[in-house]
């Protein structure tokens, strides 16, 4: 199931290119910042990212339950931090208390959405789930009267960066004669996370658990019939999702330091699906490239699209904002024609859509 | 539902499984009415009838997938009334499908360890944390299921995808999958559907040791020669109803079930010649 992390079977090849890869991770950041700090910063939204398409890859690509409000999760755990670790309540509590809270409100929301949508699927589930998305951002958008909670489009400001003890995770500073900036501390501890998110990904996949969704997927009926409690899975499925969703949203508000109910729009949703299907639906690896990518790219074009029509034309025609999407699109389009299972697609993706075109059974 | 119906397990300890006055409506049509029978332990017992006489949607009815309009079940001493699919298989029920329902692009051994999902605990930490528990229960899970591959005889192809098998381990395979939950009584739909006359023989052996080794069967079925021998009693429904029940041999003579089956004027015909 996990070729990758299996040592057992490459030992020597595997650990160099383990050594590798994880030489390359740390040094990263120091990297970048050559670059620009900016890097480091979009580098950081990257790994956000990743979290949250693994986590929507729990629902959509284990469980097969289409969920197009995702970021809602995202915004009720960006919520949660921001309102107890800022001065919009005067509440300052550490992170470390924060961060389950906002997993298990997120988990609650989660539950919220998933009760009542359990025997939708589909198109009626992706419109369910896209109409829990835009009520969630409502919801934060006008939750400022008559009770001031969110402070509406305004948003929450001057959130508590994560500190443990004087260790302050915004702040630059001297460690080993290395300088460490606010975005690079976050790295590291993003990276961490992202590892741990990861390796609960695979192992969940690999388990009575993981099969019991994958049944689900294939055929409900069977499923049910064999002994699978479908309703308690896919709750569960929505449940695990959710907090990953939620966790990953406190993060972004310490990072930040600033959130308002523009963060979650629905493109976000769409953007996180676009990484989960693009990188291969089910498949951990495929997922986590797919939001690297999709990170990345539209940084990349922002930057190049303008100098490029500098260089080529002497001035610039097109705005650059508009023809990165476009180019972004063209290149999603093409993407799910050539390779409609993804860069890496699961091995179970890829037979069923050969399923689709050939004979059935 | 009439709770006065109280079943009486005590009076017939042989008894696994009992239906009382059974009925199902779909809109205007009467699948089932007033079906009553009792299954033995130990029994293969058939459930035959013409096209649309209401035998899948008695095993919808048994399994979970429908509630019954009336009447009960009582199974192993327990009535089996508004249960859940998943929870029927828990009690121990395991059911074929007569369209096959393989998980079709998973292996033929997962399609068997997902058998094993009722009668194992690991949850969410036990998978994220893999314990010793769930590791030493997974390694019985694969031990088991690639025994029940070898009873019905698909271990050869245990890596291939469902959907890649012949027709004939499909229908095994499904029979291993059902097995893996470990049921006190099996409920077949149409196993022979579609086989030739090697692999209904094999078929035929499969039961037989199913039986010796404990499981009850049920079995719906249309191929007349594999019900009569391997049937100790046979159920016959037309238009939903019960028109015949008893010993297989018996039940073949039964100018009822002639008529059901070809007609009643052949069957008036077939008498006076």
């Amino acid at each position: 199931m996990q070729p990758i992390l299996d040592l057992r079977r490459r030992p020597a090849g595997a650990l160099i290119g383990l050594a590798l890869v994880a030489i390359a991770l740390v040094a990263l950041p120091f990297v970048l910042t050559g670059i620009g700090t900016f890097w480091v910063r979009i580098t950081n939204l990257a790994i956000l990212f990743c979290l949250l398409a693994l986590g929507l890859n729990i629902v959509v690509g284990f469980a097969g339950l289409l969920d197009l409000g995702y970021i809602a999760f995202y915004a009720v755990g960006a919520y949660v931090y921001a309102l107890l670790a800022s001065p919009h309540f005067n509440l300052h509590l550490p992170f470390w208390i924060i961060l389950p809270i906002g997993g298990l409100v997120a988990c609650f929301f989660g539950v919220i959405l998933g009760a009542p949508t359990l025997k939708l699927r589909g198109d009626y589930l992706a419109i369910v789930t896209l109409g829990f998305g835009e009520i969630i951002r409502i919801f934060m958008n006008n939750l400022s009267q008559p009770v001031n909670i969110t402070n509406g489009p305004q948003g929450v400001a001057r959130i508590d960066p994560f500190r443990i003890g004087a260790f302050d995770f915004s702040a630059t500073e001297r460690i080993f004669g290395l300088t460490f900036t606010g975005p690079m501390k976050y790295y590291y501890l993003l990276l961490l996370v992202l590892l741990v998110v990861i390796a609960i990904n695979l192992r969940l996949q690999d388990s009575r658990i993981g099969r019991a969704w994958e049944a689900i997927r294939e055929d409900e009926i069977a499923a049910r019939a064999m002994g699978i409690n479908t309703r308690n899975m896919k709750l569960l499925a929505f449940a695990m999702g959710a907090s990953f969703g939620g966790i990953s949203g406190g993060i972004f508000s310490a990072i930040q330091g600033f959130v308002s109910p523009e963060s979650f729009i629905l493109v976000e949703s769409i953007m996180v699906l676009a990484m989960v299907v693009l990188g291969g639906m089910g498949n951990v690896w495929g997922v986590v490239i797919g939001a690297v990518l999709l990170s990345f790219v539209p940084e990349l074009l922002r930057e190049w699209v303008g100098p490029a029509q500098q260089a080529a034309f002497g001035r610039t025609i097109l705005d650059p904002e508009v023809i990165r999407m476009l180019l972004f699109g063209l290149a999603l389009v093409l993407m799910m024609l050539y390779r409609p299972a993804g860069i890496l697609p699961s091995a179970l993706r890829k037979r069923e859509l050969e399923q689709k075109r050939g004979p059935r059974l | 539902m009439s709770a006065a119906a109280a079943p009486a397990p005590s009076h017939e300890p042989l008894a696994l499984l009992s239906a009382q006055g059974i009925g199902k409506r779909f809109g205007g049509v009467q699948a089932l009415s007033e079906v009553s029978f009792t299954i033995n332990h130990g029994e293969i017992y058939g459930l035959i009838g013409p096209n649309g006489a209401g035998k899948t949607t008695l095993f919808n009815v048994l399994t979970g997938i429908y509630d019954p309009d009336g009447g009960s079940f009582t199974f192993d001493g327990q009535p089996l009334n508004g249960l859940k699919p998943h929870e029927v298989a828990a009690r121990g029920i395991a059911r074929t499908f007569q369209n096959i329902r393989l998980f079709a692009n998973l292996s033929a051994l997962e399609n068997v360890m997902i058998g094993r999902h009722v009668r194992t605990k690991a949850g969410v930490w036990g998978a994220i944390a893999r314990t010793r528990r769930t590791r030493a229960e997974e390694r019985g899970i694969e031990k088991r299921s690639l025994e029940l591959l070898d009873y019905v005889g698909v271990a050869s192809r245990a890596n291939d995808l469902a959907k890649n098998l012949p027709y004939g381990f499909q229908r095994r395979l499904e029979i291993a999958r059902a097995l893996a939950t470990e049921p006190k009584l099996l409920a077949l739909d149409e196993p022979a559907a579609g086989m030739n006359a090697t692999e209904t023989q094999s078929l035929e052996s499969l039961l037989h040791d199913i039986r010796r080794d404990g499981t009850t069967i049920l079995l719906i079925e249309h191929d007349m020669k594999l019900v009569m021998s391997v049937c100790d009693r046979v159920l016959v429904l037309d238009y939903g109803k019960k028109i015949a029940e008893g010993p297989a041999a018996a039940v073949q003579k039964d100018p009822a079930v002639i008529s059901a089956y070809l007609g009643g004027e052949i069957a008036l015909n077939l008498k006076g010649a």
